[in-house]
């Protein structure tokens, strides 16, 4: 592995590592602000405990995304100086803003944990809203800066110099809205249904079921929604990349020549030797209509791009597929849900769906570390769009390899330790809250 | 506006030092506690520091962020040539945090606490061991931008004597800071008596650290004594630092807390003032002499200025916020 390839894995392990937890500490307040807020209601203890249950994993999880945003913002440094260089005083904006947002949330965090039955109770609540809020506040603002990078403005490029600096245009560059939505709906839909999945699992086996459900319910409420929503914001996205990124939109598609009436290809192996894709399903003329609404415009392919600025088509188009892929399934189980909900109640008695749940734990995840392969393999060889390439930014420091050794070894036995401690936190709760059902049923 | 910048940068690197040099200090003293006591240390560290210690390293970031949107080069140059250090400390800091949260939310208390509880220990000690290096490296002229190979390049400009012992003066002040802190919030007398033990302790390695410090600077030829001594701001901010650690030794025994965090915050801040005063506003110095200036290596005038805004309206949401924070649980911390 030459050094190059080291930093671009290393920066793909560590932001791949830390968006999980970065999704989580953006979503999981707000289905504890519901289930705190049924808790001040109806005072029925299992939603407390349910509260209380999710803010230990959440502090868990908290701290993990902490220090791993902590580790970013030095390498950003570390591996990219020559982009930093340039790029810092441009897309510096939502970093300086994002570093509000990240102390209220820490501040309120802090009340939030530790507040429990020393404040007025409501204001102990509202902590925990201001915890997600400024949470996804501070999502929407990185988003901003890495839209920037698909999409540089708020400066003039002239002769290798960057002036007429503006950093406010640049914060509100063409792709940010777009990113920022699909983000944000990602994150609520892949946290659901994570902890949906969790607890349906629990559920079909059996255990502390008052528990389970309840919070299967508020989780899965959300996750559902979001997987809903996503599909349309994705739609967005992608007219969005078609108008502003074409290398890219070919290579999600593996759209290897210009033409009208373009397909739609389905799976299928990209040969990026022989400009073909074996195996696709193709559905002419789709592309055309998804990408500008008319089912005979012509789509720019990659023979219209110098090949030395051709992203890897492969990469690309798997990540695409996944994504969308799971998209798809994800979409289907909401829709049954929320149909199996619309017709009966009792649908915790339908097996079949608890266990889709459960298999769907990881999907969302899946599908966002897909996205993000898309939006950042895609944007190959840029660093900058069309300004800077990736190689141009490296650090000279040899040995980055070792760097990339390390912090893998760190992140996999982060993984590690917080799967294990996730896995004790929900065996426990058997003991820790095993008094919920006879209580909250004696009280309702 | 550059000034509001820079002076946002001094107050996130000085609070860093206080609280987050308290936090870090809590995991030293555990790991210079005796056995039997290391649990009750523990408890009382949990109780003072939990609810603050997200916020505390916050501090850190503000202050990378302010140097990466308002000073590129100087941060760049950083990244280059401190990569080593920088890591290690990362490493540090990523063990710390984790460590931390993990011993106190695993749902089973178990053998895992040991190995929590050691990683806490030393990755406390490693961190601000290496907050030091990188800072001493910076005005040591040991970065040296046109070095050809790599030891000379990536491991010169931090390994040196100066730049260890100004290491051990850092892990010494974090140390102190927090035995300082902690006294206020125990409950028995004993333990009031340990930590003022501790804090005596920690005061006495910071002055012989601080001693080493000097010595290895006189003996590089690094004009330390120079610096700090060559103006009136710098020799007032010594002389006071020194009366006030006379008067802390003389009152340490009343365990008048508030008194006692007084006057250890103002001698360490009068320790950084005294440092940085002189070298404003060249905060690095290379090998080759020349200084990078703030005032010289600024970014554009208008990201300068919108920085500037965003800080102000940011502090206009966090402080009160923080206050009120701490404010609550120390009120609160009482009554329990
Ligand atoms: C739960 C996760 C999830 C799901 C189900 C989907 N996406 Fe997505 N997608 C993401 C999570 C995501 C992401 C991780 O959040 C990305 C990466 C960058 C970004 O802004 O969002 C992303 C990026 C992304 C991009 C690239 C945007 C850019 O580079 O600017 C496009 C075109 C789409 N998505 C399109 C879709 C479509 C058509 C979907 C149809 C089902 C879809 N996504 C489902
Ligand atoms: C958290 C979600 C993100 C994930 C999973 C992610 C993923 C990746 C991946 C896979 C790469 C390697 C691409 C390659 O070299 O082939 C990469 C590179 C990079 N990303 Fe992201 N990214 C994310 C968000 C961001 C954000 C918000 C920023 C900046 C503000 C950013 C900045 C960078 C930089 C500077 C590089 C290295 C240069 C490059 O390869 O183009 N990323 N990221
Ligand atoms: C799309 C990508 C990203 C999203 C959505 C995101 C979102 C978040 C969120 C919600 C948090 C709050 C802490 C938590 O919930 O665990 C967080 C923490 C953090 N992130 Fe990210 N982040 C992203 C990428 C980045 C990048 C590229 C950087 C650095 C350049 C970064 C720097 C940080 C820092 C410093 C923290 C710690 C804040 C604290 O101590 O509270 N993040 N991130």
């Amino acid at each position: 592995m030459d050094d190059f390839l080291a930093a671009r894995s290393q920066m793909a392990l560590s932001l791949g590592f830390h968006i999980i937890f970065a999704c989580i500490g953006m979503v999981m307040p707000f289905f504890m602000a519901v289930s705190h807020y049924y808790y001040l209601k109806t005072k029925k203890p299992v939603y407390k405990n349910i509260t209380k249950a999710w803010s230990k994993g959440v502090a868990i999880f908290f701290a993990t995304g902490a220090v791993s945003g902590t580790a970013l913002s030095f390498e950003l440094g570390l591996l990219w100086p020559e982009f930093m260089k340039h790029a810092g005083p441009i897309f510096g904006m939502p970093f300086s803003l994002e570093g509000t947002a990240f102390f209220i949330e820490a501040i309120a965090l802090g009340f939030f944990l530790y507040g429990w039955d020393k404040f007025n109770p409501w204001f102990h609540w509202f902590t925990g809203v201001v915890v997600g809020v400024s949470g996804i506040i501070s999502g929407i603002l990185v988003v901003a800066a890495n839209a920037w990078m698909n999409n540089p403005t708020g400066f003039d490029y002239i002769n290798g110099q960057y002036i007429n600096i503006d950093p406010i245009k640049a914060m509100f560059n063409d792709a940010w809205l777009s990113q920022a939505l699909h983000m944000s709906i990602a994150a609520f839909c892949a946290t659901g249904f994570a902890v949906a999945g969790v607890h349906a699992y629990m559920l079909l086996k059996g255990k502390n079921k008052e528990f389970h459900r309840k919070s299967f319910r508020i989780a899965a409420a959300f996750g559902c929604i979001a997987a809903i929503l996503q599909p349309l914001s994705g739609d967005f996205s992608a007219k969005d990349v078609a108008k502003r990124q074409p290398a890219k939109l070919a290579a999600m598609e593996a759209h290897f020549y210009t033409e009208k009436r373009a397909p739609l290809i389905i799976g299928g192996i990209p040969n990026e030797e022989k400009q073909t894709v074996d195996y696709a399903l193709k559905i002419p003329g789709l592309l055309s209509f998804i990408t500008h609404g008319d089912i005979n415009a012509e789509v720019t392919g990659l023979d219209q791009i110098p090949k030395d600025e051709h992203p890897p088509v492969a990469i690309t188009h798997y990540a695409f597929q996944i994504m969308v892929g799971l998209g798809m399934i994800m979409l289907l189980i909401s829709i049954l849900y929320f149909y199996s909900l619309w017709k009966k109640h009792n649908l915790m008695d339908k097996k079949w769906l608890l266990k889709l749940f459960a298999i769907a734990t990881p999907m969302g995840y899946i599908a966002v570390e897909a996205g993000w392969t898309v939006t950042e393999v895609g944007r190959q060889p840029w660093i900058i769009y069309g300004i800077m390439r990736t190689a141009d930014a490296v650090t000279p420091m040899p040995g980055i390899v070792y760097s990339f050794y390390l912090f893998t070894a760190i992140y996999l036995s982060l993984s590690f330790i917080v799967g294990f401690m996730l896995y004790r936190q929900i065996k426990m709760v058997d003991t820790l809250y095993d008094i919920s059902e006879d209580l909250s049923n004696k009280q309702s | 506006m550059i000034y509001v910048v820079i002076a946002f940068l001094w107050a996130a690197i000085w609070l860093y030092l206080l609280l987050g040099g308290a936090d870090f200090g809590a995991g030293i003293l555990e790991l210079f506690t005796s056995d039997k006591n290391k649990s009750k240390t523990r408890k009382t560290v949990y109780r003072v520091i939990g609810p603050v210690w997200e916020a505390n390293h916050m501090w850190l970031i503000i202050a990378i962020v302010i140097l990466f949107v308002g000073f590129p080069k100087i941060y760049t140059l950083m990244s280059v040539h401190m990569h080593i250090p920088l890591v290690i400390m990362l490493v540090g800091i990523i063990a710390r945090g984790t460590a931390f949260t993990f011993r106190h939310y695993d749902a089973v208390v178990d053998d895992m606490q040991v190995v929590y509880n050691k990683i806490f220990q030393y990755s406390s000690f490693i961190t601000p061991f290496f907050l030091g290096i990188i800072a001493a490296s910076t005005v040591s002229g040991a970065i040296d931008t046109e070095a050809k190979d790599f030891l000379s390049a990536y491991v010169y400009s931090w390994l040196n004597w100066f730049s260890i012992a100004v290491g051990l003066f850092t892990v010494s002040i974090c140390g102190f800071l927090a035995a300082i802190f902690i006294i206020g919030e125990t409950d028995t007398e004993e333990d009031k008596r340990r930590f003022i033990q501790k804090a005596k302790f920690m005061n006495i390695a910071a002055v012989i650290t601080g001693g080493l410090v000097f010595i290895i600077a006189y003996l590089e030829g690094i004009p330390l004594a120079q610096w700090i001594f060559g103006n009136p701001i710098g020799t007032i901010a010594i002389s006071a630092a020194t009366l006030s650690l006379i008067i802390l030794w003389k009152t340490i025994d009343k365990k008048n807390a508030v008194q006692l965090r007084i006057l250890a915050g103002f001698q360490v801040s009068m320790i950084l003032l005294s440092l940085t005063y002189e070298h404003f506003p060249n905060i690095i110095l290379l090998k080759n002499g020349e200084y990078l200036s703030l005032m010289e290596y600024q970014g554009e005038e208008k990201t300068i200025a919108a920085l500037a805004w965003a800080l102000l309206l940011g502090s206009l949401f966090i402080l009160p916020a923080l206050y009120y924070l701490i404010y609550s649980f120390q009120k609160k911390g009482k009554v329990h």
